[in-house]
């Protein structure tokens, strides 16, 4: 893990560790909506987990699992030695302030009827965290000054801010409870691209500064290589590959990852000229009823029909890297 | 890349001046001409039912059977009724009746719709469709009227009673319009960051959910009572509210019945106060809902 060092030494040892967690939405009389289904995979102490997919794969659905906005359908959470959805009282307490969240919508995630300093203190005020107002206060103020705001921000309203701004309140706000481990849920996706990389740049920062764990959630690969020491890509509720940062963009193993990577343009013109994409055709099928065998088959360009009915298997191929490995992987 | 925390930190010197909620609201509210006429009507109808002993010539509830049936004019501004009552006096005291039996009975609808429609969207399962909403359903299957004429028959007479009833009957308004609101509102991120915080239920639904989802409720509160004008009028112009000899503005027109060819006035100015009372609330609580829509922001 070369790229942990930077980022503040992931030591190797497993923060959190999700196990065949599945979510399953009921859609009407006995139909689920298998949002997730069967995801395992280790969070590092100190690093950046990727999670990337299109649209409606589920990798939101983890996130929010994650930090228990969801009751998981199978499988555990295990966090410090304990399955978090068992967690009560007390328990339930502390990983309500170890695990915290930013969310995709800077506008929708902060109350709109709440002056910011209330918004960023609402943590502290749960938890106790400040014995007198003057303390209240003077952590707030800090709070904004780490995220790049100034203490005279704490008597507005979110609708007198901009969207990078808006998404500072919020990660000042998930701070405030002094979390080890983040979901960062498209955190930068409703921003523009410039205002994108200064909140990248702030998460960079606050992760060095506060040994922070993040899960961060993005369908933009490259906003996801650049943040990320590991990245999992997932496909209608599966995972289909997962290795390290460098290795998984050096060396995609996957049809999908191939694909994914094949759309991400280089700022090149010349070698953007070159450049072969694969397109895939078709539209995801519904998670409703997702296809049998591999999941990916339906669009993927090897497919044979072997695929409806050979179940891939999800294994190590090389140091590190995981795929969901089927005929076309060897 | 560095991070330009500075260059967009100096952006918010350019964000318009911090402007209060309230200053915001009366700028888009006071640009309605209506809505400003209701006000005045609303505000007069107020400061009436505050300053009646001071406005009204004499006792409403006096009578002089030597003076009956006089025109306006000769008996008083506004004549005098079939018992020798003032019926300008009368007028004046019966926006203390209209407008105290109407915010009451919205005040009950209030207390027990709200929360009511809070808890059934918020918690949704089997008390929100099993419960309360087979029981909005049952109740809204009748007219409104005539269920606040059905409970106050059964309560029995009188103007106490006639509020609790009329009450009860705008319940289920209140009850469905906070449950829509509430469940829109509970799928927001907001709530669900204040989950991953770990705010309690309680705490939930007061800090965000109900703040929330006040706009439409305080529109419905203001038609409402315009509303229940119209319905103590009604109630005891049958004879289920007021009492005859009690200034209120219905059960006046109760008894100006049998006089409505021979004494206009003892129906015609009562009358008038129900019709500029509920427009006054009515216009009001449009401008409300005009100026707390956000696509009128500006």
């Amino acid at each position: 893990m070369t790229r942990g060092a930077e980022n503040g030494a992931p030591n190797g040892q497993a923060l959190l560790q999700v196990k065949d967690l599945k979510k399953h939405f009921q859609v009407g009389r006995g139909t689920a909506l298998k949002a997730v289904d069967g995801i395992s995979l280790e969070i590092k102490k100190g690093e950046t987990f990727g999670l990337v997919g299109e649209s409606g794969c589920g990798k939101s659905t983890v996130g929010r699992t994650l930090v228990r906005l969801y009751e998981p359908s199978g499988g555990q959470v295990v966090y410090g030695g304990r399955d978090i959805h068992q967690a009560k009282g007390e328990e339930a307490r502390i990983l309500n302030r170890k695990m915290q969240m930013v969310f995709q919508d800077p506008q929708a995630s902060l109350n709109p009827r709440m002056v910011v300093g209330d918004i960023v203190a609402e943590g502290i005020d749960i938890h106790g965290l400040a014995e007198s107002r003057k303390e209240r206060q003077d952590a707030v103020h800090e709070l904004l000054e780490t995220v790049g705001l100034n203490k005279e921000h704490a008597n507005r309203y979110p609708h007198e801010f901009s969207g990078g701004q808006r998404q500072r309140i919020g990660v000042a706000r998930a701070l405030a409870v002094d979390p080890d481990f983040i979901v960062a849920d498209e955190p930068v996706s409703a921003l523009d691209v410039s205002i994108q990389a200064q909140v990248i740049n702030l998460m960079k920062r606050l992760q060095r500064e506060r040994d922070l764990t993040y899960l961060f959630i993005s369908h933009d690969l490259s906003v996801v290589k650049y943040i990320s020491d590991r990245v999992g890509v997932m496909y209608l509720g599966v995972m289909v590959e997962m290795a390290p940062s460098d290795e998984l963009y050096a060396n995609p193993m996957h049809p999908y990852t191939q694909a994914l990577l094949s759309a991400v343009p280089v700022p090149d013109p010349d070698v953007e000229m070159e450049r072969e994409r694969i397109v895939l055709e078709g539209d995801v099928p519904s998670p409703v009823n997702p296809p049998s065998g591999c999941r990916f088959r339906t669009r993927c360009p090897y497919a044979t029909e072997a695929c409806a009915h050979e179940e891939p298997v999800w294994r190590e191929v090389s140091p590190e890297h995981w795929v969901a490995a089927c005929h076309c992987i060897d | 890349m560095s991070e330009a925390v500075t260059a967009e930190g100096s952006q918010t010197q350019t964000i318009r001046p911090r402007e209060r909620r309230l200053a915001g609201f009366w700028r888009r509210f006071k640009r309605n001409r209506l809505a400003l006429v209701g006000l005045v009507i609303v505000g007069i109808m107020l400061l009436t039912a505050a300053l009646a002993p001071l406005i009204a010539p004499s006792d409403p509830q006096a009578q002089d059977y030597a003076l009956t049936l006089q025109p306006p004019g000769v008996g008083g501004l506004m004549g005098t009724d079939s018992l020798g009552g003032d019926v300008f006096s009368r007028v004046v005291f019966g926006a203390r009746i209209s407008l105290i039996s109407s915010l009451i009975s919205v005040g009950i609808a209030l207390l027990i719709g709200v929360p009511v429609g809070l808890t059934a969207g918020y918690f949704r399962g089997i008390w929100d469709e099993w419960i309360v909403m087979r029981v909005v359903d049952s109740l809204q299957a009748f007219p409104f009227l005539i269920l606040a004429l059905v409970i106050a028959a059964i309560l029995g007479g009188g103007l106490g009673y006639a509020m609790i009833a009329i009450g009860i009957g705008f319940i289920p308004a209140f009850v469905r319009i906070t449950r829509a609101q509430v469940l829109t509102v509970r799928s927001l991120d907001y709530v669900d960051a204040a989950r991953a915080i770990g705010t309690g239920h309680v705490g939930i639904m007061l800090r965000h959910v109900l703040p929330n989802s006040l706009p439409p409720l305080l529109v419905q509160t203001t038609l409402a009572v315009g509303y229940a004008i119209i319905a103590e009028a009604t109630l005891s112009f049958l004879g289920l509210g007021a009492e005859p000899g009690q200034p209120s503005w219905g059960s006046m027109l109760f008894q100006a019945q049998s006089y409505l060819t021979t004494a206009w006035w003892m129906a015609f100015f009562p009358g008038m106060a129900i019709f500029f009372a509920v427009l006054g609330f009515n216009l009001l609580g449009d401008g409300v809902r005009e100026a707390l829509d956000p696509r009128t922001y500006d």
